[in-house]
């Protein structure tokens, strides 16, 4: 069976800038999909071309069975809810929601309904006839999904939707555009620098970097095996140790870092192998006294900053190795280590994630 | 000493100019209501003013002869009223119809384009309005360089009549006043976000539907007050219809010039003059009471 | 050009471009025509721009133009100054209504009428106290600030109003006090616009006709004057020189004075 969407080789250049390049994905019906990278990484250029605003240098869209090549903004199942909103100021709030639903020349009376409904959905059912400039924030942000799902797009693009909220609102909303989408079933593709938001609101994520898209998978995936230091880098907090490849002892391979290291990994690796390791702070075990596991040395506790649910320590190895800690405080001892000063830390084989080149 | 000095000048700063203006700007504008109600004569001052103080104190006699006069003589002075409303409300219209597009273009275009294009459209607004109605003249003369041009095409035969027409009046008060409703119309313009009109396109809207939906209801603002600015000289406007304009031209500026220096009868032009300021009076107050509306 | 503009409404906004430009361009290269008749093309000549410095009655209007320009736009632009000041910087004073009518009504009142009424109160000055004697180089110099200033109030005010408060707020934390804040900070922060104003000023008085027409007095009459009249009696190569030398000096002086401001407002 064919891709709901599918998205081929799509290219954007601009003079000799490549913004967006050779990027190719596929989305099954009713995915939340989202678009992760920093900013100028050419995921908002994507969206564009996605939107019909661009036209892509090179590729091919389709949208269920439907190629898009030569589909005006206007006629494209494909809405866009933007980062500014763009909320029409001289319309009320029922009028914006209703301004797709009377291009599409619906029947005046249909209209009122979905309108309606639409505002039941967002929970904006009181505001129908408020300007938007009187709404607050996350009221408007509702507006503007409200407006975009109003013509029962295949396809709803998101630019950085909640990147106007504030942190507090910025979680409830999450959800509720989780809800939502479930609720309607519309396939979603968001754009978000925002590792966090990626990981809570999507079904798949898309990490880009320099145009290109990294790797595609599901949020664990690209947590706890990014494809690339730089998704590594990007998604979450991490520490890189560099390493040279010993040899395989067993199941572990043992690499030759600032201390000797095992890990498990691949077996394309031969010894002498540059790599990189990369491991999660809260992977890291930390305690005073050594317990004699596998992948332990002491190190020296050079800050620690208090995150309430637990600590985070930046740590010095052997051979001025340096280690970013992440310990939860569901052991009541370890909530007053901080007087530690020096320590031990352990991780299992199984935490290394081996990026090679 | 400090905060005296400072007070003194506060003072100084408020009045010199509020001094200034009510000397030469207020105090003028009340002699010409004295003047408008005082009685013509054949003398030096040709008036008898209304008021007076004299050796025999303060006196005030006015008059509404001149103004019944205008009344009376309709054809001569309210008829050049009507017309200057009438060419003042076209021209702002033909003005609007070449501003808009010039206006959105240039709000389109990219930052250093929009430098250069908003130079060009202001230097025609800051060189003298006379010496390009002069150059006009050159263009529309019956032996000028359009009707050569349509001569030596053979086009037509003899020379098409523009100059004394409505049509130069309207080329001339577009020539003069255009820069004034582009500047507006590109400020309000050029503040419209590009995603508004994305977000139209998003939703279904073609170009005529997103330009009645979204641009012009947006550019309102900038709309009315070129229109403001385009109207309330032209309506006052002298030069043009003096160098333009026959006797089928005639505006309120020309008669006001005619009846002070021609006919010496100075209460009369006053008494225009006053009528005049009342003309324009109305479309600022109605714009006043649009925008107390608008933020309520 | 984007290029989504509609090539309709482009081809509405060369039009419009050409109306504003093709008569001055074509008054331009008529003005080196050898020839008397001025529609006739009959070889190019530089004869009547020579012509121009042998003609008194012109050189005198001239001079007297400039001699206005130059004292009416340094008086519009000092007061213009102080309007702009008030109005920004002093929260409320008693006059705020009556400068703020006054100040904003010359803006629309027409020439004729501002002119009149001028001449009016010169006249009856002149029957009271015999101040000023007669018309001349003076009156019209006082009706050119009287209107000027308050185009120069404008422009300084919007300036003004767009500066950044707290620089000041800051000056005068370390201690200063005013009017040195205003001359140390404040001013050399707005001079673009004081310059703009002046300039506009300037021009506003070099190219009046009418009101300068009512408050003149004989030997007074300004360039604008002379042409005026001169045009009246037809189009002549001599006026295409006059007129081609006043638009491109009035256009280097936009130029300079419009990249200045513009180039500060693109810099914030």
């Amino acid at each position: 069976m064919d891709p709901f969407i599918r998205i081929q080789n799509i290219s954007k250049r601009f003079g000799k800038l490549s913004a967006v390049d050779n990027v190719s994905f596929n989305l099954e019906r009713g995915e939340l999909f989202s678009l992760l990278g920093p900013s100028g990484c050419g995921k908002t250029t994507l969206l564009r071309i996605l939107a019909g605003f661009e036209k892509p240098t090179e590729g091919y869209i389709e949208i269920d069975g439907q190629d898009m090549a030569n589909v005006d903004p206007a006629d494209r199942p494909v809405n866009i809810m933007f980062q500014s909103y763009a909320l029409f100021p001289h319309m009320s709030v029922s009028n914006n929601i209703a301004y797709g639903l009377k291009r599409a020349s619906l029947p005046a009376d249909e209209i009122k309904v979905r309108v309606e409904e639409l505002q039941r959905l967002v929970h904006l059912t009181e505001m129908g006839e408020r300007k938007p400039s009187t709404l607050s924030g996350g009221q408007r942000q509702r507006v503007a999904l409200a407006r975009a799902l109003a013509r029962r797009p295949k396809l709803l693009l998101l630019d950085e939707p909640l990147a106007a909220l504030d942190k507090k609102l910025r979680s409830e909303t999450q959800f509720e555009l989780v809800n939502i989408q479930e609720k309607l079933g519309t396939t979603f593709i968001v754009v978000t620098h925002d590792q966090e938001e990626a990981m809570t609101l999507s079904t798949r994520i898309g990490v880009m970097d320099n145009g290109k898209l990294v790797q595609t998978a599901i949020p664990n995936e690209i947590y706890e095996q990014p494809v690339t230091r730089f998704v590594a880098d990007f998604v979450g907090e991490i520490s890189f140790l560099e390493a040279t490849v010993k040899e395989r002892i067993g199941k572990h391979w043992l690499m030759d870092a600032a201390a000797p290291i095992h890990a498990i990994g691949d077996k394309n690796l031969k010894s002498g192998m540059k790599v990189s390791l990369a491991i999660r702070p809260e992977k890291i075990t930390l305690t005073p006294q050594s317990t004699g596991s596998l992948n332990e040395f002491p190190v020296d506790i050079e800050d620690l900053a208090f995150y309430g649910a637990g600590t985070q320590y930046k740590v010095i190895g052997p051979d001025g190795m340096k280690l970013k800690v992440y310990q939860s405080h569901n052991q009541p001892s370890q909530a007053n280590s901080k007087k530690l000063e020096k320590g031990f830390v352990h991780f299992l084989p199984e935490s290394i994630i081996i990026l090679q080149g | 000493m400090y905060s005296f000095l400072q007070k003194f000048g506060r003072l100084l700063v408020i009045w010199l100019p509020l001094g200034w203006l009510c000397i030469f700007f207020m105090l003028p504008l009340v002699e010409m209501v004295n003047v408008s109600m005082s009685e013509a004569r054949r003398a030096v001052p040709p008036y008898n003013p209304a008021f007076q103080i004299g050796r025999d104190g303060i006196s005030f006699q006015p008059v509404v002869d001149n103004y019944l006069l205008i009344y009376e003589y309709w054809e001569d002075y309210l008829w050049p009223a009507v017309n200057s409303v009438k060419l003042a409300f076209f021209s702002t219209l033909y003005c609007l119809l070449f501003a808009y597009p010039i206006a959105w273009c240039i709000a389109r275009s990219n930052k250093s384009l929009q430098h250069i294009l908003l130079v060009l459209v202001l230097m025609p607004f800051w060189t003298s309005s006379l010496l390009r109605m002069y150059a006009l003249i050159g263009l529309l003369n019956p032996n000028g360089i359009i009707n050569n041009f349509l001569i030596w095409a053979g086009i037509t035969v003899t020379p098409i009549q523009m100059m004394q027409t409505d049509f130069s009046i309207y080329s001339g008060m577009i020539l003069t006043y255009l820069p004034l409703m582009i500047l507006p119309l590109y400020a309000s313009l050029v503040r419209l976000d590009n995603s508004m009109l994305e977000a139209a396109a998003d939703l279904g809207a073609k170009n005529w539907d997103i330009f009645a939906t979204i641009i012009l209801p947006l550019s309102v603002p900038g709309l009315i007050a070129g229109c403001l600015l385009v109207f309330i000289p032209a309506v006052g406007e002298f030069v043009i219809p003096a160098l333009l304009g026959g006797p089928e031209q005639l505006m309120l500026g020309k008669v006001i010039w005619t009846e002070f220096f021609r006919n010496r009868d100075w209460p009369v032009a006053a008494s225009i003059a006053i009528i005049l300021i009342a003309i324009i009076i109305l479309p600022i107050v109605y714009a006043r009471y649009q925008d107390k509306e608008g933020i309520s | 050009m984007h290029s989504n503009v509609p090539f309709m409404v482009k081809l509405l906004a060369i039009a419009g471009f050409g109306i504003l430009y093709i008569p001055v361009v074509m008054m331009m290269i008529y003005s080196f025509n050898r020839g008397k008749l001025v529609s006739v093309w009959a070889g190019f000549s530089t004869k009547w721009y020579k012509e121009l410095w042998s003609d008194d009655v012109l050189l005198t209007a001239l001079h007297n133009s400039l001699i206005i320009g130059f004292s009416s736009a340094t008086i519009s632009t000092i007061l213009g100054l102080l309007i702009a000041i008030a109005f920004v910087r002093f929260s409320d004073f008693g006059g705020r209504l009556f400068l703020s009518l006054f100040a904003s009504a010359p803006l629309v009142m027409p020439e004729a009428v501002t002119g009149l009424s001028m001449l009016l109160l010169f006249i009856a000055m002149e029957a009271s106290f015999g101040w000023p004697s007669g018309r001349g180089v003076d009156t019209i110099m006082i009706a050119h600030a009287t209107f000027g200033m308050c185009f120069a109030a404008v422009v300084i005010q919007t300036r003004l109003r767009n500066m950044d408060k707290t620089l000041e707020e800051a000056a005068r934390d370390l201690g200063g006090r005013q009017p040195f804040v205003f001359l140390s900070i404040t001013f050399p922060l707005i001079l673009p616009s004081v310059i703009a104003a002046w300039l506009l000023s300037f021009t506003l008085s070099f190219d009046d006709v009418v009101i300068a027409s009512f408050v003149s007095g004989p030997g007074s009459s300004t360039l604008p004057i002379v042409i005026f009249s001169k045009i009246r009696l037809g189009v002549s190569p001599e006026i295409n020189a006059i007129a081609t030398l006043m638009i491109l000096v009035i256009s280097v002086l936009v130029m300079i004075g419009g990249f200045m401001v513009l180039r500060r407002d693109s810099e914030k």
